[in-house]
């Protein structure tokens, strides 16, 4: 078996002068590592300058997500091992801006959870010795997209996201459909106009990489869908029966 | 606004999906293998000539028809629009997707009805 792996690492320092460069790492090729036990062990014995972000290392906080030989991954769910014999090229998530080694700005992604109310909306005030009781059923609607740990795998996936500037892209919606489903929330009016306004559903082309890459299944692409027929329902309502209820 | 009518196109678009999901297969399973392998008897010209006569059979296959092209419009709309990065054309994209999609459609229109 082999001793040693080669990661090629994507690494930028912003207050470098050279640009952007691959450089190579000899890491022990261990059957029991990851991807992030293999860049701690370069951070902690080879290079204490190299960046990334990470915390639980079991799929849970959504802050190792990188581009590994390609393909958008949690890092601490990609085994050495079936990436042997190497080299593994490791790089930052594709379409955001990069703000350091493999550190990126999510900046975009937190404003547009801002403007679609990622929350539960209620239409009267809110009566705090009130119960907002919930069968399972009521629960199940909406439980698969609240399972998003918003790793941005799935934007860096998606590839209207790279070539549509101001598209939400996928979690975002998800977590939209994940309020509107809820049956304790009042909000789907609110964020349907946002929808169905630039930057909303419509880009979506339906390529279903999200949800092919999304660790925890969330289906962002079958949210969108969904969001999609809610969409069209409320735009012929509109259209055909002017003084209906959207 | 860019996006506006949208969801109208759309709607075509998902129709003509589900339709010709659920028709075409059928199709092509009758008419592309089973006759020409002969699994099935070859039905005659008069006997299908027939079959269409009657108006609802008409108006059937010329939903079939033109939903079929409305969602190959829509989506080769939005193959020439990321694919060959054409998004300054969208305008144009779109009038020459519809457009012909709703050409084609007249014109099965027509010949259906003078069968």
């Amino acid at each position: 078996m082999q001793q040693q792996i080669t990661l090629e690492i994507f690494r930028y320092n912003p207050d470098d002068k050279e640009g952007p460069a691959y450089k190579k790492y000899e890491v022990p090729f261990r059957k029991d590592w990851v991807i992030l036990d293999a860049l701690n062990h370069i951070k902690d014995r080879i290079d204490g300058t190299l960046s990334f972000r990470w915390s639980c290392r079991m799929g849970i906080c959504g802050s190792c997500g990188m581009k590994v030989n390609g393909n958008p991954v949690l890092t601490c769910a990609s085994f050495l091992e079936k990436l042997a014999p190497g080299p593994i090229r490791i790089e930052p998530l594709e379409y955001f801006p990069v703000i350091r080694d493999l550190v990126i700005n999510m900046d975009d992604f937190m404003d547009n959870l801002k403007k679609v109310r990622s929350w539960i909306i209620h239409e009267k005030d809110d009566n705090l010795d009130e119960e907002y009781l919930q069968t399972p059923d009521q629960l199940s609607d909406y439980k698969q997209y609240s399972m998003c740990i918003n790793c941005m795998l799935c934007y860096s996936a998606c590839p209207v996201y790279g070539l549509e500037p101001g598209f939400m892209g996928p979690a975002v919606i998800a977590l939209a459909q994940r309020y509107n489903m809820d049956s304790r929330d009042d909000g789907n009016k609110l964020r349907m106009d946002i929808m169905n306004a630039e930057g909303g559903i419509w880009h979506c082309t339906f390529v279903g990489d999200c949800s092919a890459v999304c660790p925890k299944n969330v289906d962002p692409a079958g949210a969108i869908q969904r969001y999609k027929l809610e969409g069209a329902r409320a735009w012929w309502t509109r259209w055909l029966l002017p003084w209906g209820k959207e | 606004m860019k996006h506006q009518f949208e969801p109208f196109w759309w709607s075509w678009f998902s129709a003509g999906g589900t339709l010709s999901a659920l028709v075409l297969p059928v199709v092509m399973m009758i008419f592309g293998i089973s006759v020409p392998f002969g699994w099935i008897d070859d039905p005659e010209y008069d006997k299908l000539k027939s079959l269409i006569a009657p108006v609802s059979s008409r108006i059937l296959i010329f939903i079939c028809i033109s939903l079929s092209l409305l969602h190959w419009a829509h989506r080769f709309r939005f193959t020439l629009y990321d694919g060959l990065q054409l998004q300054h054309l969208n305008r144009s994209l779109a009038i020459l997707c519809y457009g012909s999609a709703i050409l084609i459609s007249l014109f099965a229109g027509y010949v259906l009805w003078n069968f």
